[in-house]
């Protein structure tokens, strides 16, 4: 990334005239520098699972998941799970196919978890502002919460819970045309272009009210409320994030600005996970087809391994 | 020619519709228009994701939204 950074300072020092020492020029250094950096890993990410999203259409994955037993299959279907796009709309559709393709419960919620929580965007956004040992952080606790939280699910015998008419409900088999290569090319490129754009006035929100807390505010000054020293910061932070409803590069924003001014890292990531990977509007949605108790079920349990993450989190790194 | 959106009325249905409704237009085609909400209504019609959208009986895409380009090419087929 040396050639960024130079060209970041370049901008700013010889195009811009700005002193080295000025705080403004050292804010819009770090935000031109980052903003390029984040940009590029974002395109060359989104392109590249887009390419092999045109191999894992819905109706491959679930006929890969199809009859498969626990363990293996939980551990496949969040594998799946991250380069799937999620909708909490599509959620539905999703939801009564896997259950149709004879998908088991626990399995079909590993899917459900990992999908929103883990994708190509979030992954390009921390490996951009947070590097990539925090990205890697939040990808295997990611996976390992949806395998977990899916072989709950599926030990606790719910199948009951399941709204009567998901199972009766018999599909025409369509067929799908294979792609050619041009056609996985072009829908790569078309993907690239729509996610990035889309991405794009949040990333830039985000990065520039980084790069304005790196030139300006005095940081730690959250660090006693969220910091270590409170246990309740976790918890509290997972409340608040279950029923917000964003997606990863909505959310970034915010996490960044909480770790800056002191929040810890493990309580900054489980109430990033708690953002994305459920909401208020994807359970009103999932209830068409889940009974009330199996919706308590899964955010119960979703909400409890995010907090369990963040304080592990919060010792491993503190 | 009829033409179903399959979805349960999210933003990017909305934004699906929009789209096939200016393809048409432009290629100068009249077509009804259905939406389909209910669920277990699309998953006869074979889909595994939303939005979708057919065309005669025909499902020609599922889970993205297609822009209004595509739809045009998708449509002359």
């Amino acid at each position: 990334m040396g050639v960024l950074e130079d060209f970041a300072g370049w901008v700013v020092h010889s195009l811009l005239g700005m002193q080295q020492k000025e705080k403004l020029a050292e804010a819009l250094n770090f935000f031109i520098y980052d903003t390029i950096k984040v940009f590029l890993l974002l395109a060359a990410m989104v392109f590249l699972v887009a390419i092999v999203r045109t191999y894992v259409t819905p109706q491959r994955v679930r006929k890969w998941l199809g009859g498969r037993k626990e363990g293996v299959g939980n551990v496949l279907a969040a594998l799946l799970g991250v380069p799937t796009p999620f909708c909490s709309c599509s959620a539905v559709p999703l939801f009564i196919g896997f259950v149709e393709s004879g998908v088991p419960l626990g399995i079909t919620f590993s899917f459900l978890i990992a999908s929103p929580a883990i994708n190509e965007v979030a992954i390009a956004l921390l490996l951009g502002m947070f590097g990539w040992k925090i990205t890697a952080l939040y990808i295997g606790t990611g996976l390992a919460i949806a395998i977990a939280a899916g072989m709950i699910i599926g030990r606790l015998k719910l199948e009951g819970e399941v709204e009567e008419f998901v199972y009766k409900i018999r599909q025409k088999k369509l067929s799908e045309k294979p792609m050619s290569w041009k056609q996985r090319l072009e829908f790569g490129k078309t993907e690239t272009r729509d996610i990035v754009l889309r991405v794009a006035p949040f990333l830039v929100l985000g990065i520039g009210i980084g790069a304005l807390m790196h030139g300006y505010v005095p940081v730690g000054s959250l660090s006693e409320l969220a910091g270590m020293g409170n246990p309740l910061a976790v918890p509290i932070a997972v409340l608040v994030g279950v029923p917000l409803y964003s997606n990863a590069a909505g959310v970034l924003p915010i996490v960044q600005v909480l770790i800056d001014k002191g929040m810890a890292m493990g309580t900054a990531l489980a109430f990033m996970m708690s953002v994305t990977a459920l909401s208020l509007p994807e359970m009103i949605i999932l209830r068409k087809v889940l009974k009330p108790k199996l919706i308590a079920i899964f955010a119960g349990i979703l909400a409890l391994s995010f907090i369990v993450m963040g304080l592990i989190f919060n010792a491993v790194i503190g | 020619m009829n033409i179903k959106i399959l979805g349960g009325g999210c933003a990017s249905c909305r934004k699906l519709e929009e789209n096939a409704k200016k393809a048409c237009a432009e290629l100068g085609i009249g077509a009804k228009f259905e939406k389909v909400q209910d669920y277990a209504k699309m998953m006869e019609f074979g889909i595994s994701s939303t939005p979708a959208l057919m065309v005669d009986g025909k499902v020609i895409s599922e889970g993205r939204t297609p822009s209004v380009a595509e739809i045009k090419e998708m449509l002359v087929e």
